[in-house]
């Protein structure tokens, strides 16, 4: 389903970030990478979402190469993959509600669709309570679990979480685990960085680790070892 | 584009606009200068156009028959002139005319009067004011009436004197001083009009600018470009709509009092009259520009961070 083929990215002058990768991943799978700060976990992930141009390889998603999408054409790619961050990545100006509506205005959903499909989903995320809160009223765990809903709202094929418990205390760290996980039973791909320890062995899935650049281990049922 | 996406577009921007705090308030104010600028400057160009237009206007030449010229001769001479395509009017004032003018100016002068008595005769010429359609014209009107042969019917030129080459300094140097300050008046007004154009456009860009991560996040939720930019252009030509309709409303008390205080010093000019006048046209005007300004500063600031 994806296809790293020889990726190698490099930043201006410097070491490569990522270098030679060569990985694929098949649907409905759920891979942990983990590896060290700098080690090209979260580079890995913008080559996947076309953030990042490769240096040299190439980035397949199915038979598409998805460095040769012209701009017009990227959003279409786009919508298949959900997308969560450390950050949250909220847009402030909108209520939690409207943060998930946004992305399906954004693919171009009928109203009906979206008034009956952002409430199911912000009852699965629980915040059915705080639907109507701009970011800054929530809590961190709570703007993660927005930012979740916002990714699964129009039932990508792929959900890529980059460092999505890097900001939360143990006990929202699990909530998120176990929101991801039941995300990945109903048939979704997730691909999560991290370098929690207990989210890896959390999940107990395949692990992928990269040191300075290069993909060093990968583990069919792994734990984190580094 | 359909309309769902245009309607939603445009509930976003207005609730970006709504809830933009100190970024939307200070993209007003600043609007509101640029379009104040643009309102000032067409009344600028309106105060330059009457002005000058008054001085223009007080400005002619004046051509005095000698006294046994036939009124034929003179109607043919003012037919001829008419027809020259500098000349805007002709006046004639006849000898009649120009012996009561004199009596009317000299009404309380008793001695002049008497002397005017003592010659019996009307002593006065008759003459012709000529107004050009630019004073710079003035020149080559008043050599046509000094060369042209055909003047003379029997052989004598009817034309006693022809008062521009005693003006003649005067008359250029005014013609001058109106040109450069037309042209002067126009640099100012485009200088001007650039300037508050780019700083427009400066503080649109700097309000996209703290929204640049979100034009990111939108991107990778999967929006379109151009369903990104609507909101941004929507919220833009608020501001802008906004801006124009707080100067259109400010104008009144600002052009009512100035209109009165400054009327007898611009040569009867009225801002507060003009502004009534010609509210339609800088309605458009400032309603335009304030649209145009917003929509256009959003689309080019937008375009920046839609490369990802």
């Amino acid at each position: 389903m994806i296809y790293f083929d020889k990726v190698t990215k490099r930043y201006a002058n410097d070491a490569p970030a990522v270098e030679g990768v060569t990985l694929s991943i098949a649907p409905k799978e759920f891979v942990s990478i983990v590896g060290h700060s700098g080690a090209g976990k979260t580079t890995l992930l913008k080559l996947l979402l076309a953030e990042e141009q490769p240096t040299e390889g190439s980035v397949f998603y199915e038979s598409l190469d998805i460095h040769t999408l012209p701009p017009t054409q990227m959003h279409h790619y786009r919508r298949k993959i959900g997308t969560v961050f450390q950050d949250f990545k909220l847009i402030p100006n909108k209520t939690a509600y409207e943060n998930i509506a946004f992305a399906m205005e954004a693919n171009g959903r009928t109203d009906e669709e979206i008034a009956s499909d952002v409430p199911y989903i912000l009852e699965l995320v629980d915040l059915t309570d705080k639907a109507l809160h701009f970011p800054r009223q929530l809590s961190g765990g709570e703007q993660q679990r927005v930012a979740i809903g916002r990714a699964i709202i129009n039932q990508p094929e792929v959900i890529v979480a980059d460092e999505p418990t890097g900001n939360l205390d143990p006990i929202n760290t699990y909530e998120i685990v176990e929101i991801l996980k039941k995300i990945n039973e109903i048939g979704t791909t997730v691909i999560i960085t991290t370098h929690n320890k207990g989210v890896v062995d959390a999940i107990g899935k395949r692990v992928i680790t990269m040191d300075k650049g290069r993909l060093v281990r990968d583990d069919a049922s792994g734990r984190y070892v580094l | 584009m359909n309309w769902t996406n245009i309607r939603r577009m445009i509930t976003a921007g207005a609730k970006n606009f709504s809830r933009g705090g100190a970024v939307t308030v200070a993209t007003v104010v600043i609007m509101t200068v640029t379009v104040g600028i643009i309102a000032s400057l067409i009344f600028l160009s309106a105060i330059l156009t009457s002005t000058l237009g008054a001085i223009k206007d007080k400005v002619d030449i004046n051509v005095y028959f000698v006294t046994n010229a036939s009124d034929a001769d003179i109607q043919a001479l003012i037919a001829k002139v008419q027809q020259l395509p500098e000349v805007d009017s002709v006046t004639y004032t006849d000898r009649d005319q120009a012996l009561q003018d004199f009596k009317d100016r000299h009404s309380s002068d008793q001695l002049t009067l008497q002397a005017l008595n003592e010659l019996g005769d009307n002593p006065l010429d008759a003459s012709i004011a000529v107004k050009a359609k630019d004073p710079s014209e003035y020149g080559a009107i008043a050599d046509f009436l000094q060369s042209d042969p055909a003047l003379s019917s029997d052989g004598t030129s009817i034309i006693d004197r022809v008062n521009y080459y005693q003006n003649q300094t005067v008359i250029d140097r005014l013609t001058g001083a109106i040109r450069t300050t037309e042209h002067a008046g126009i640099v100012i007004v485009i200088l001007f009009a650039l300037a508050s154009i780019l700083i427009a456009f400066a503080t649109i860009r700097l309000a996209i600018y703290s929204s640049r991560d979100e034009i990111g996040v939108m991107r990778l939720v999967g929006a379109s470009n151009s369903y990104i930019r609507g909101p941004f252009i929507v919220a833009g030509v608020m501001a802008g709509l906004l801006a124009a309709f707080i100067v259109l409303v400010l104008l009144f008390p600002i052009t009512w009092y100035a209109g009165s205080a400054l009327e007898s010093w611009l040569a009867g000019f009225n801002l507060f009259t003009y502004y009534i006048h010609d509210f339609p046209i800088i309605f458009l005007i400032l309603v335009g520009s304030g649209v145009l300004l917003g929509g256009l500063a959003s689309i080019i600031a937008v375009r920046r961070y839609l490369k990802v």
